[in-house]
């Protein structure tokens, strides 16, 4: 049977392995490339999407786990790409190579929705399971910070 | 690198040069005569070679021989190649380099439209495809694209400028003189040379300034360095900024072709292993699984060619992980089967005991260790490692009628070019690389074995084909960055003054993925902080000592470098300890009076110089002295520490760039670490972005803390025992170092740009060893060195 869910407010329907991560579901049937495969593993975060608002890894997220559920991407996360996080994003020059980025901003948004007023160290723990190799961390650490405080003036 | 290096090799076996890469260690690529190194000390006349004068602005721009005339294909400077400006103003700037996270596909341009008085805002960036004969060399590598780039950037750059001025003269039926080209538009002058308020836009001149004759480069005038309206502000954001925090920025994985089929490869666990059998039946039952492909594998010296294994080709990614998971192969035995990285270690350290081949000798060292009153000794070691990068390596390919176009995220796509047509039976005309964003590369992306797997399977299936690498078989059959000990001597004399020293080094050589392994480091490797150490001792001995590779040894982030660093400058720290100095002091004391090093004196003449001439890029040990002092300032050196607190300290040149890093630590008593503070001093001459420059000593250091602490490849019976991020874990925003503090050395245009993307990198675990010995007493000589202060 069928899986029907959301994806960035569309509905879709799915017939294939109900074993296939989302992450792949999205790239390869929906050609959404914002999400992007790291490890495989849910050990970097590249792949984090929001599963009904919660941010999730995308590559152990299976398609019978989002049946009738409602999952955004990095492409849904905002229709002009001005989410606070992701001002905050340019506003601190963050990335370098900016492969992981999409994943960081999710977790960090999804993150900010739920910690509105997040203290230094709950940053630095939220965000640890997103690992970025060219090292940006402390500009990703600045950008929620800075998101937080435009979040909760706006 | 991977160009030259393949160059360098290729010259060898063809015995063209002075080059002697597989026997002589003392390699011969940039020879320094006598004659020019007078020349160049001697102030005056001898600066003046290769050097041409800019009418009228002579100081804005004196042009300097690079390496760039010794990279394949050198540089092409056409500024037809590189600017097309369309009617509505908008100036379309190709970006020959490519882009992993260093910001060149910003930067490299942005000298070119800085120089044109282009708006930025109204500049677009197109990415070249591998095409050298028409871009000139395009390997993104060995951090060289402003150092190799500034010049033909802004020759164009003044090109286009003169011929909008010149058509802008021709409509106005004025001459040069009262024409003047501002921000986008070109303003006409009045007789005292002030604006007359009539303007045209870049937009409209366009098709009159293109048709112009490109003026020679004597013609040209130049901005000076207080005219320049990006260059050294650090205020323009990379190119692709906004695409990539609204995901639409587009990287190896992110293009689909009609009818495209996506494949992963099962590889042989160790290198040189082929498939003995395999069973596919289990395979071919998983729902999308087309088919299996045998590709071919080579033993290395194979350069690029793939690992060989089965490609497991099917209708998504998905089922082709599944269907490879399902595949039974049996693989043949390889002579590497034996290789165990913890008793290659201990063969490496036993011949580091031993007398090496010597590279270079200063004064009477025997002598001086003969005579000293105290000997100091101690062992470094590095482990392989690889590079991790975000991306996992991945390519499209699209075999169609004899032709075959790639996507891929690649750092030298005109080298991938060849070396997949070769590898397919195509000529290099029949082939097209387009390059994608590169989700990292730090030196891994310079091997396309990936592109050649993914270009063999769509041939093989008549279908364009994704190829993607999964995290583990990225960390299983990558290219290693190769495995090291540096073993460190001083003499020490009744003064208790450094008399001696002995640095010897011990590591598989790059060399032998290209050619048959000498055993032993190669000429540019030495070059990388072996042979060209500062160390100002009156009695030296640099040697190299012989190590067989048994993987395949490629190039990361730095390079060798990284080894030497962590040697010599922990060494250091030590010597500071044991004679009761400060650690700063004596790594000034050691590297000697600010003095450009003569080479030939200093018995380094075979010097690599990372392809430099020397003459314009010596080693300036005033400039390296400089950085130390810079950051030791910054960090608040000698100024008492609260408990658990402290800084260590170190410095080194590499790809002609100074850098010195002072790390502040803190530890608590139960002897969890953290790097609160970290003061990075970085001289590369003429600052072209210092917000980028900034950003990469904040990678460097984050890269830096990973080296130290916590990734080693590890090799059990010839195979990778790592696999994914928990056993080949890298630093975290958990456990990063808080704030980088980056001092560029300020200097104007005359002093050369050099390359910012790997240099950061060496100086920042030995400096994090020393504080910790500083803080607790706890020396490590080996890396990594674990999560915690023991």
């Amino acid at each position: 049977m069928a899986i029907t869910l959301k994806v960035n407010g569309v509905e879709r329907s799915f017939d294939g392995d109900p074993s296939m991560p989302v992450l792949w579901y999205v790239r390869d049937m929906l050609n959404l490339y914002g999400t992007k495969y790291g490890c495989g593993t849910g050990q970097c975060g590249a792949c984090t999407l929001h599963l009904d608002g919660i941010a999730t890894r995308g590559c152990l997220l299976t398609m019978e786990a989002v049946a009738d559920k409602a999952i955004t991407t990095i492409e849904g996360l905002d229709s002009d790409g001005n989410h606070p996080v992701q001002k905050a994003w340019r506003a601190m020059n963050v990335p370098q190579c900016g492969y992981c980025q999409a994943g960081q901003i999710m977790s960090a948004a999804a993150f900010l929705s739920t910690t509105p007023k997040p203290s230094d160290d709950q940053i630095d723990q939220s965000m640890a399971g997103n690992i970025c190799r060219c090292g940006c961390y402390e500009r990703i650490h600045d950008a929620v910070a800075m998101a937080a405080v435009e979040s909760s003036e706006g | 690198m991977r160009h030259q290096i393949e160059q360098l090799i290729e010259q060898q076996i063809e015995g063209k040069s002075l080059i002697a890469i597989s026997t002589d260690t003392s390699v011969a690529i940039n020879k320094v005569s006598r004659r020019q190194f007078l020349q160049m000390t001697g102030g005056g006349t001898g600066l003046m070679i290769g050097m041409q004068f800019m009418p009228g602005s002579a100081l804005a721009f004196k042009s300097y021989p690079t390496g760039a005339e010794g990279m394949p294909n050198k540089t092409v400077i056409n500024p037809h190649v590189f600017v097309n400006i369309e009617s509505d103003g908008t100036v379309i700037l190709t970006a020959h380099r490519a882009e992993m996270g260093t910001g060149s596909r910003t930067s490299v341009p942005m000298v070119l439209a800085d120089e044109m008085e282009a708006d930025w805002s109204r500049v677009k960036i197109v990415q070249a495809e591998g095409d050298e004969p028409k871009y000139g060399n395009q390997d993104t590598d060995g951090s060289r694209s402003l150092r190799h780039y500034i010049q033909p950037m802004r020759q164009m750059g003044a090109s286009v400028r003169h011929m909008l001025e010149q058509a802008a003269a021709k409509n106005w039926d004025t001459d040069a003189t009262r024409v003047k080209a501002s921000n986008h538009q070109v303003l006409q002058l009045d007789d005292e040379g002030k604006p007359t308020g009539e303007s045209i836009g870049y937009g409209e001149l366009a098709s009159h300034a293109m048709a112009m004759e490109v003026p020679a480069f004597e013609e040209l005038t130049f901005k000076t360095d207080d005219e320049f309206r990006y260059m050294g502000k650090g205020d323009v954001p990379i190119i692709d900024l906004h695409d990539i925090t609204t995901g639409k920025a587009r990287y190896g994985a992110d293009y689909a072709v009609e009818g495209m089929l996506f494949a992963v490869v099962a590889r042989p666990p160790v290198v040189g292993a082929t498939v003995k059998s395999v069973d596919s039946s289990e395979t071919l039952k998983v729902p999308g699984v087309k088919k299996i492909v045998e590709i071919a594998g080579a033993m290395p010296p194979a350069k690029f060619a793939p690992l060989g294994g089965i490609a497991v080709v099917a209708t998504n990614t998905w089922a082709a992980i599944k269907g490879r998971k399902a595949l039974k192969v049996e693989w043949s035995e390889s002579p590497h089967d034996n290789y165990n990285t913890p008793e290659f270690a201990q063969q490496m350290r036993a011949t580091a005991n031993q007398p090496g081949k010597v590279l270079r000798t200063v004064g009477d060292p025997d002598g001086a260790f003969a005579n000293a009153k105290k000997v100091v000794s101690h062992e470094y070691y590095q482990p392989h490692m690889q590079h991790a990068q975000m991306e996992p390596l991945v390519a499209v390919a699209d075999y169609k009628d004899g032709k075959l176009e790639i996507w891929a995220p690649v750092q030298s796509p005109y080298g991938v070019r060849t070396d997949v047509a070769e590898a397919v039976g195509l000529t290099p005309e029949q082939v097209t690389v387009n390059v994608s964003l590169l989700g990292g590369g730090f030196g891994r992306k310079s091997k396309c074995d990936f592109v050649i797997e993914a270009a063999m399977v769509s041939k093989e299936m008549g279908t364009p084909v994704k190829l993607q690498w999964t995290r583990e078989d990225d960390i299983k059959h990558s290219f290693y960055h190769t495995t090291s000990v540096e073993r460190l001597d001083a003499a020490i004399d009744d003064h208790d003054k450094v008399v001696g020293w002995r640095h010897r080094s011990v590591s598989p050589t790059i060399v032998s993925t290209f050619a048959p392994d000498p055993g032993i480091t190669s000429g540019f490797e030495a070059g990388m902080g072996l042979l060209d150490t500062p160390i100002d001792v009156k009695n030296m001995s640099i040697e190299a000592g012989e190590a067989k590779s048994h993987t395949r040894i490629g190039w990361f982030r730095a390079v060798s470098n990284i080894p030497r660093a962590w040697g010599v400058q922990s060494f250091i720290a030590e010597l500071a300890h044991e004679l009761g100095r400060d650690p700063k002091d004596m790594l000034l004391e050691l590297i000697g009076p600010a003095r450009i090093i003569d080479p030939v004196a200093a018995d380094m003449q075979d010097l690599w110089n990372y392809g430099e001439p020397y003459e314009e890029f010596p080693n300036d040990t005033g400039r390296l002295r400089g950085v130390v002092e810079l950051a030791a300032e910054k960090a608040g050196w000698g100024q008492n520490m609260p408990k658990g607190e402290a800084l260590g300290i170190a410095a080194h040149r590499s790809f002609v760039t100074y850098v010195a890093t002072v790390v502040k630590i803190r530890t608590t008593d139960d002897g969890i670490l953290s790097i609160p503070e970290v003061h990075t001093a970085v001289d590369c001459g003429f600052c072209v972005n210092p917000e980028r420059v900034a950003s990469q000593m904040e990678g460097a250091a984050v890269m830096g803390m990973t080296i130290a602490m916590y990734s080693g490849i590890n090799y059990v019976n010839g195979a990778v025992s790592n696999s994914n991020f928990h056993d080949y874990p890298v630093a975290r925003i958990s456990s990063y170092p808080k704030r980088v503090h980056t001092h560029i050395v300020e200097h104007p245009f005359s002093v050369h740009a050099t390359g910012i993307g790997e240099p950061g990198v060496p100086p920042f675990a030995p400096a994090l060893a020393n504080a910790i010995f500083a803080a607790t007493g706890k020396r490590h000589r080996d890396l990594p060195f674990g999560k915690e202060v023991g």
